[in-house]
């Protein structure tokens, strides 16, 4: 299409004089260039406030939906006040922290207070929008992030204690490895300059990894809710979990399909994979639950879904849609059997099982893009010469599977380690679970002085 | 006077409200309650996690009556409230001492 419209218009600019033909040039040029950013532009900030979705009514739905009706209104302030906590702190530190150029392991301090992001594109992310589209929509990862681990420690903790542990775990762990991952310069980064290149499209190893396996060390760490699992802990509304399911399904094209950072072809492939993934994997497993229980239950689904929506995250942008659809539907079995089977066995009470579906699908997607990344999807990454290169094992590259399996592995080692020391500092500071006379009457009455449900107003 | 008690299927709540209308008495209180007698409960699993729930949504009728019409009352009730089957509930009847019409301090049967 640009290739026409410049033949056509240097046709009609041959009459004239050269001097006329390249001003026009350059004004086509120009205006070409606007075009692209006008719509990577509209997109993106689409796509920022798609992920924001993600967190806002989706988390807190699918996750307060999944607790007792005492702890309704404090498990939705868990994801919603980091939409408050991590952007202020995202404005402080976070952004520069992530994505100037630092060391291997963490960005330096240019972009501290935003100084200098504006509205000129930066151009090792991403050059045709401005670095300020580019900064708001990474921040929303940095939210949703957080937000996953409160599955774990869900219906116990204190609210003063959350919000220290929210802030430490943002710098001790999210921002080095978003850093390590996505930052210019940073140990795994596959495109601007890493040792062990790892193929993670929009955060498997950097969100989910990071987020589930966090999440099992303070469901380690906290111990268990009182009276678990004798006590009838029934989920108190599926049906606001089924809008928050629903919620992360549509957001989670932002997350995705965003990642591509433009509205690109890369975009739609992304969107199709994310779109696939999830399907796979709410019909595995449903499946599987079906035949083993006799039937398939509508949260199976629901949790079936955002199983496969965080195994496809990493692999989004590098697969086709049939390794999408396969890579959902093992993530869908896998992760029923990791909150079913694995956690009855070892008896952690992660409550709304973040480290079975985050953690399990996170570890499986990152492992399972070395399979599948295909140049076929993602030609950007070319040697010296500019010939693209192989990405995974399907394009005759075996050995990037052993990039993701680093790659993984110092996810887990900065969850456990990182988290390890974020949970001792808070409960030396200010305390990590509130008191059993607290856990009874609820976090809604005991942190906040409120309940969610008030039939008789 | 005699205080009507009746625990019911939720679904024959409608069919006994009708039965009772038909015999002109419409005056009574219903309470939504849980529990069981001899219906076994049934089992729900979420994300593999087993519980047996036995305390079962049921719906409790209250009514004060007359001496002279009780009878007529619990026929029409349990004949309404019957399916035949285990669970369809139970009806106690007590003695009423003292029954008073706020609105205009009406003592006894003319308060009902």
């Amino acid at each position: 299409m640009k290739v026409w419209t410049l033949l056509v218009f240097s046709v009609a600019a041959m009459a004239q004089t050269p001097q006329s033909v390249d001003a026009k040039l350059a004004a086509l040029d120009t205006a070409v260039k606007s075009a692209q950013s006008a719509g990577d532009n509209a997109w993106m900030l689409t796509s920022a406030a798609l992920v924001l979705l993600m967190t806002g009514p989706g988390l807190a739905l699918f996750y307060s939906g999944l607790v007792r009706r005492k702890n309704v209104l404090g498990t939705m302030m868990h994801s919603f006040i980091l939409m408050a906590v991590i952007t202020v702190l995202w404005a402080l530190v976070g952004y520069s922290l992530v994505f100037a150029e630092g060391s291997p392991l963490i960005g330096d301090l240019r972009y501290v207070f935003l100084r200098g992001v504006g509205i000129a594109p930066n151009p090792d992310y991403a050059a045709t929008i401005p670095q300020q589209t580019y900064m708001i929509y990474q921040l929303m990862f940095a939210i949703i992030t957080p937000g996953l681990i409160a599955g774990a420690f869900a219906e116990r903790m204190k609210f003063s204690g959350m919000l220290l542990f929210t802030v430490l775990w943002a710098l001790i762990v999210y921002f080095p490895m978003a850093h390590m991952v996505w930052g210019k310069g940073g140990l795994l980064s596959a495109s601007l300059g890493g040792k062990f290149p790892c193929f993670d499209f929009a955060g498997g190893t950097v969100v989910h990894i990071t987020s589930g396996v966090s999440a099992l060390v303070c469901a380690l760490y906290l111990g268990k809710r009182t009276g678990y699992p004798h006590e009838p802990m029934k989920p108190h509304s599926l049906v606001l979990s089924v809008i928050g399911a629903c919620l992360l399904w549509v957001g989670w094209f932002g997350f995705n399909a965003g990642s591509a950072l433009a509205a690109s072809g890369l975009a739609t492939s992304a969107f199709v994979a994310t779109h696939f993934g999830a399907a796979a994997a709410a019909l595995g497993w449903i499946f599987v639950e079906w035949i083993r229980t006799g039937k398939p239950s509508v949260l199976g689904a629901i949790s079936g879904c955002v199983a496969g929506l965080v195994a496809i995250t990493p692999a989004s942008g590098f697969v086709e849609p049939f390794p999408a659809l396969l890579i959902g539907f093992l993530a869908g079995i896998v992760c029923y059997f990791m909150v079913t089977l694995v956690k009855q066995k070892f008896g952690y009470d992660d409550s709304l099982d973040a480290f079975g579906v985050h953690g399990a699908g996170g570890t499986l997607g990152a492992i399972l893009t070395g399979f599948f990344a295909t140049n076929a999807i993602n030609d950007s990454f070319k040697d010296s010469a500019g010939k693209t290169l192989p990405l995974g094992w399907v394009d005759g590259n075996a050995g990037q599977i052993i990039n993701q399996l680093i790659g993984t592995a110092i996810a887990w080692g900065l969850a456990i380690v990182g988290t390890l020391v974020i949970l001792k500092i808070c409960d030396a500071v200010t305390g990590l679970r509130v008191t059993k006379d607290q856990e009874i009457d609820g976090l809604d009455l005991s942190q906040h002085g409120e309940e969610g449900y008030f039939f008789e107003a | 006077m005699k205080k009507i008690e009746a625990i019911i299927q939720p679904f024959k709540m409608e069919p006994v409200k009708e039965a009772l209308k038909n015999i002109g008495i419409d005056g009574m209180t219903i309470t939504e309650v849980r529990g069981h007698g001899r219906q076994k409960g049934h089992k729900e699993v979420y994300r593999g996690q087993e519980y047996n729930v036995d305390l079962l949504p049921k719906i409790k009728v209250e009514l004060v009556v007359t001496d002279a019409r009780l009878n007529e009352i619990l026929t029409a009730l349990t004949t309404a409230a019957r399916t035949g089957k285990i669970g369809d509930g139970k009806v106690f009847v007590y003695d009423v001492a003292e029954a008073i019409r706020i609105r205009n301090d009406d003592r006894g049967e003319a308060a009902l």
